[in-house]
C-alpha cells in the first residue's frame, strides 16, 4: 500500500455510506438458521448443508436449534395440523429481526397432499419472507434462495430506532 | 398429546420434553421422559406430526398416479418404496418384467439401500458428536445421487420404477459414473470405520446400551438391520427372494447382542453387501438391444412423413420426447400393452397408439386389476417393507396399506431407554433409523 | 397345497368357527374366521408347531354398502417355517368391538391404536387405547370411507 493509493481513498481512510446498508450488510452474511425439519426436503437441506453445496461460504452455515439465539426460520418439510402450533410457538419466541424461509412445496402450498391432515403452505400460520419451490428443491435453488433473502435483508426498512430520531 | 404419562408422572420427578421440532434431524416425533436427575423412570413416545393422509389420499388416486406418493415414504430410499408398490400391482396383474429391467431394479435400489444407511449412520454419529462422520458420509451420498440423478432424472424422489419395467434405460456413460460412486463410497466407508470403529467415546456411548434380546425382538415384530443386530437372520431378499437377488452371490450380516453398537455394525456390513452386489449387477445386466437411429428429422416432418406412408425404420424424434428411441423400450417394460404406457412414437404416428394411450389415461379405463387382495413384501431400508392393497376392480386402489418397518422398530423405543440415561436417547433413537414419512404415513 | 393344510388344521382345531379360506390364486394363504374365535386361533397359530411368532401388519379395510361393513386384516409370519398367512374377520358397524392382540404380541399395542385412530374399532383388553396419529380434539374417523378427504380440523387459527 502505497501513499498515493491511500490518498485515492476518499476522505482518506474512511468510507461513508448509510447506517442501513451497513446493518444489512452485517446480518445478511451472519444468518443463523432454525431448520425446523419435518420431512423429505430435510434430505435437501442436509445436502445443502454439506460440503458439495456448502451454505457456509454465504454465512449461513451455522444452525443454532434454538429460537432465542437464531435469525431465520428454515421450516423445511410438510407441516402438518398436528404440527402447526408447534411452527407458531417456535416462531413466536423468536427475536426480533426473524425472516421466514419456505422451503418445498409442502411448507410453500400445502404441496401434493391437499388432504385432511396438512396446512396448506404456512403462510396460512406465519409470515413467510421467501419462498423455494420443489420437490424436494435442488440444493442449488436453496441457494439460489439464500441469495434472494440475503437481497431483501440488504434492502430492509431502516431501523425503528433511528427512524424515531429523525421524526 | 402424551397424556399417559402426565397422568402418572409423580411429584417429585421431573418431566423433559424432547419435542417435535428436533434437533436430532429426524423431523418430528415427541419423547416425553420422567427423570430422576438423568435417570429415565418412564417414557412416552408421540407420533403422527407427519401424518399427511398417505392412505387416504391413495384411494382417490389411479394405480399410475399414486406413484410419486410413495417416493415420499421411506424418503432416504425412495427407490425402494416404489419398487415394493410396484411390484404388488404387478403381482395382483401378472405382469412380466424384462430381464434388463430387473437388473437395472436390482441396482438401483441398491443404491438406494446404501444412501438410507449413509444417512441413518451419519445423523447418529453426529448426534453423538463425530460431525466429520457426517460430513463424510453426506460426500459419498452425493456421489451416490449423482447416479441416481444422472439415470433417473432426479436426486431423490425419483418415481422412476414403473409398472411394467423402469422409466428410461441407463445412460452411455453408466458405467463410469457408477465406478467412480462406489470408489470414493468404499473410501468413505474406510475412513469412518478408522473414525468409529474402535472410538473409545462411540464404543461407550453405543455397547451395550439398548440391548434387545431375540424373543423381544421378533415379538415386537421387528425385522431388517434392527433384528438382524439380535441374530435372527431374516432378510426378504434370501427369505422370499424376488428379481434378481437369488443370482447374485452376498450375504447377511448378522449381529450377536443387539445393543445400538450392533445395529451400527450390521448397517456398515450392509453397505458393504450392497456394493458387493451393485457391481455383480453391473456386470452381469444383458446387453440393451438399441437399435439404428435414423438420421434425424425434425418431429413435426417426421410425424407428417409417417401419416403420408408406413414408415419402416425407426423414426427418431427430439431426444427430448420420452422413448426417442423405441426400440429399447422392449428391454425395459413389459411388452403387454395394458399396463404400460406406450411410447410416444407410436402414439404420436399410428392409431392404435393413440387409442392405446387413450385408454391408458382416461377416467375409469386404464390399470385395473382383478377383484381381490393381495400382500407383497420388499426389503426396505428398515425391513420388511409391505404393501396391501385392496382392488375392486375399478382403475383406483380401494385399499392401500403400507406396513412400515419403522413403526414396529419405534414402537419399542418405551422398553428400550427404560431406566437408561437421557444421553442413552439419543444414539438408541438414531440406531432405529426413524424415517417420519414411513412411520406416520 | 400349504393352503388346504393350514385350513384343516384349523378346521380341525376349531371346527366352528373357522369360516374358510378365500381363493387365493396368487400362492397366499387366507383364512377367514369368524369375530369370536380370534384370541383362540391366534393363540393357537402363535404356540408350537405352527410358530407364527410375528405378527407382521394388522389393518382394517372399510367396505362400505357391504354388511358387515369393516374388514380385519391380520398377517402373521412364522420365522421357522418361512411362511407367511392373512387371517381375516368382518365386524359389523353397530358392534364395533373386537379381542385385542396385545397379550400375545407387542407391537400390537400401536398397531390396534392406528386402526382405533383412523377407523374406531375398539379393542378389548388393550390396556390404553387412545388415538395415535391424529390429535386431541379430532372428530371422526378419517379413514372411513365416509369422511371426506378434504374436511380440515384445524388446531390453531389459519388465515384465508
Amino acid at each position: 500500500m502505497s501513499e498515493d493509493k491511500r490518498k485515492r481513498l476518499p476522505a482518506g481512510q474512511f468510507i461513508t455510506t448509510q447506517f442501513n446498508s451497513l446493518l444489512g450488510w452485517a446480518r445478511k452474511f451472519s444468518l443463523f438458521h432454525y431448520p425446523f425439519v419435518t420431512a423429505c426436503c430435510g434430505m435437501e437441506y442436509m445436502s445443502a448443508a454439506c460440503a458439495h453445496y456448502d451454505i457456509d461460504r454465504f454465512g449461513a452455515g451455522w444452525t443454532r436449534f434454538s429460537p432465542r439465539q437464531s435469525d431465520m426460520l428454515l421450516v423445511v418439510g410438510t407441516i402438518t395440523q398436528k404440527e402447526a402450533p408447534v411452527l407458531r410457538t417456535v416462531y413466536e419466541q423468536m427475536t426480533e429481526p426473524k425472516w421466514v424461509v419456505a422451503f418445498g412445496t409442502c411448507a410453500v402450498s400445502g404441496g401434493i397432499y391437499d388432504n385432511y391432515a396438512v396446512v396448506q403452505g404456512i403462510d396460512q400460520i406465519i409470515p413467510v419472507d421467501v419462498y423455494i419451490p420443489g420437490c424436494p428443491p435442488r440444493p442449488e435453488t436453496v441457494l439460489d434462495g439464500l441469495l434472494k433473502l440475503q437481497e431483501k435483508i440488504q434492502h430492509q426498512e431502516p431501523d425503528w430506532r433511528w427512524k424515531k430520531r429523525r421524526s | 398429546m402424551p397424556n399417559r404419562i402426565l397422568k402418572q408422572a409423580r411429584q417429585d420427578t421431573m418431566l423433559l420434553n424432547m419435542g417435535p421440532s428436533h434437533p436430532a434431524m429426524h423431523g418430528t416425533i415427541r419423547i416425553m421422559l420422567e427423570l430422576d436427575g438423568e435417570r429415565i423412570l418412564n417414557s412416552e413416545v408421540e407420533v403422527g406430526y407427519l401424518h399427511r393422509g398417505f392412505e387416504k389420499t391413495c384411494e382417490h388416486r389411479t394405480y399410475f398416479n399414486l406413484l410419486p406418493y410413495t417416493d415420499r415414504l421411506n424418503y432416504v430410499s425412495p427407490l425402494i418404496n416404489n419398487l415394493g408398490y410396484v411390484m404388488t400391482v404387478e403381482k395382483m396383474l401378472g405382469v412380466e418384467v424384462p430381464e434388463r429391467a430387473q437388473y437395472i431394479r436390482v441396482l438401483m435400489s441398491e443404491l438406494s439401500r446404501i444412501s438410507d444407511h449413509l444417512t441413518c449412520l451419519a445423523a447418529m454419529a453426529m448426534e453423538c458428536g463425530a460431525f466429520t462422520a457426517f460430513l463424510y458420509k453426506m460426500k459419498a451420498r452425493e456421489f451416490l445421487w449423482d447416479v441416481i440423478e444422472q439415470t433417473t432424472g432426479a436426486r431423490m424422489t425419483t418415481s422412476y420404477i414403473r409398472i411394467g419395467g423402469v422409466r428410461a434405460d441407463l445412460h452411455p456413460g453408466f458405467d463410469t459414473v457408477l465406478k467412480k460412486a462406489i470408489e470414493e463410497t468404499r473410501l468413505v466407508l474406510k475412513d469412518v470405520r478408522g473414525l468409529l470403529d474402535k472410538n473409545k467415546i462411540f464404543l461407550n456411548r453405543t455397547r451395550d446400551v439398548a440391548v434387545m434380546s431375540r424373543e423381544d425382538a421378533v415379538a415386537f415384530g421387528w425385522t431388517g438391520p434392527c433384528l438382524r443386530s439380535t441374530g435372527v437372520s431374516y432378510d426378504v431378499r434370501k427369505a422370499h427372494p424376488y428379481l434378481v437377488y437369488d443370482r447374485l452371490n452376498w450375504e447377511v450380516p448378522l449381529g450377536e447382542k443387539g445393543d445400538n453398537f450392533d445395529r451400527y455394525m450390521v448397517r456398515m456390513k450392509e453397505m458393504e453387501q450392497s456394493l458387493r452386489i451393485v457391481e455383480q449387477a453391473a456386470v452381469r445386466i444383458p446387453k440393451s438391444c438399441r437399435a439404428f437411429i435414423a438420421e434425424g428429422m425434425a418431429p413435426a416432418q417426421a410425424i407428417k412423413e409417417s401419416r403420408r406412408q408406413r414408415v419402416r425404420e425407426d423414426i427418431a424424434l427430439s431426444p427430448n420426447l420420452e422413448g426417442s428411441e423405441e426400440a429399447r423400450y422392449p428391454d425395459i417394460l413389459a411388452s403387454d400393452k395394458g399396463y404400460v404406457v406406450p411410447p410416444k412414437e407410436e402414439t404420436y404416428t399410428s392409431i392404435e397408439g393413440l387409442i392405446n394411450h387413450f385408454k391408458f389415461f382416461m377416467r375409469g379405463h386404464g390399470l385395473r386389476p382383478p377383484k381381490g387382495d393381495v400382500y407383497f413384501a420388499v426389503e426396505g431400508g428398515n425391513g420388511e417393507l409391505g404393501f396391501y392393497i385392496v382392488s375392486d376392480g375399478t382403475d383406483r386402489p380401494y385399499r392401500l396399506h403400507l406396513r412400515a418397518p419403522c413403526f414396529h422398530i419405534v414402537s419399542a423405543l418405551e422398553a428400550l431407554i427404560q431406566g437408561r440415561y437421557v444421553a442413552d436417547v439419543i444414539p438408541t433413537f438414531g440406531s432405529m433409523n426413524m424415517i417420519g414419512g414411513e412411520l406416520d404415513r | 397345497m400349504e393352503e388346504k393344510t393350514i385350513l384343516e388344521r384349523l378346521r380341525r382345531e376349531f371346527p366352528a368357527e373357522v369360516e374358510g379360506a378365500a381363493a387365493s390364486p396368487l400362492g397366499e394363504d387366507v383364512v377367514i374366521i369368524g369375530k369370536g374365535a380370534l384370541l383362540p386361533v391366534m393363540a393357537y397359530l402363535k404356540a408350537k408347531p405352527e410358530d407364527y411368532a410375528m405378527l407382521l401388519d394388522l389393518t382394517c379395510v372399510d367396505l362400505r354398502g357391504e354388511e358387515p361393513r369393516f374388514e380385519m386384516v391380520y398377517h402373521l409370519f412364522s420365522l421357522t417355517h418361512n411362511r407367511r398367512l392373512r387371517i381375516k374377520t368382518r365386524l359389523p358397524e353397530e358392534e364395533l368391538r373386537i379381542a385385542s392382540l396385545t397379550s400375545l404380541w407387542k407391537n400390537a399395542n400401536w398397531l390396534e391404536r392406528e386402526v382405533y385412530d383412523l377407523f374406531g374399532v375398539h379393542f378389548e383388553g388393550h390396556p390404553d387405547l387412545r388415538r395415535l396419529f391424529m390429535y386431541d380434539g379430532f372428530e371422526g374417523y378419517p379413514l372411513r370411507k365416509d369422511y371426506p378427504l378434504r374436511r380440515r380440523q384445524p388446531l390453531i387459527r389459519l388465515k384465508d
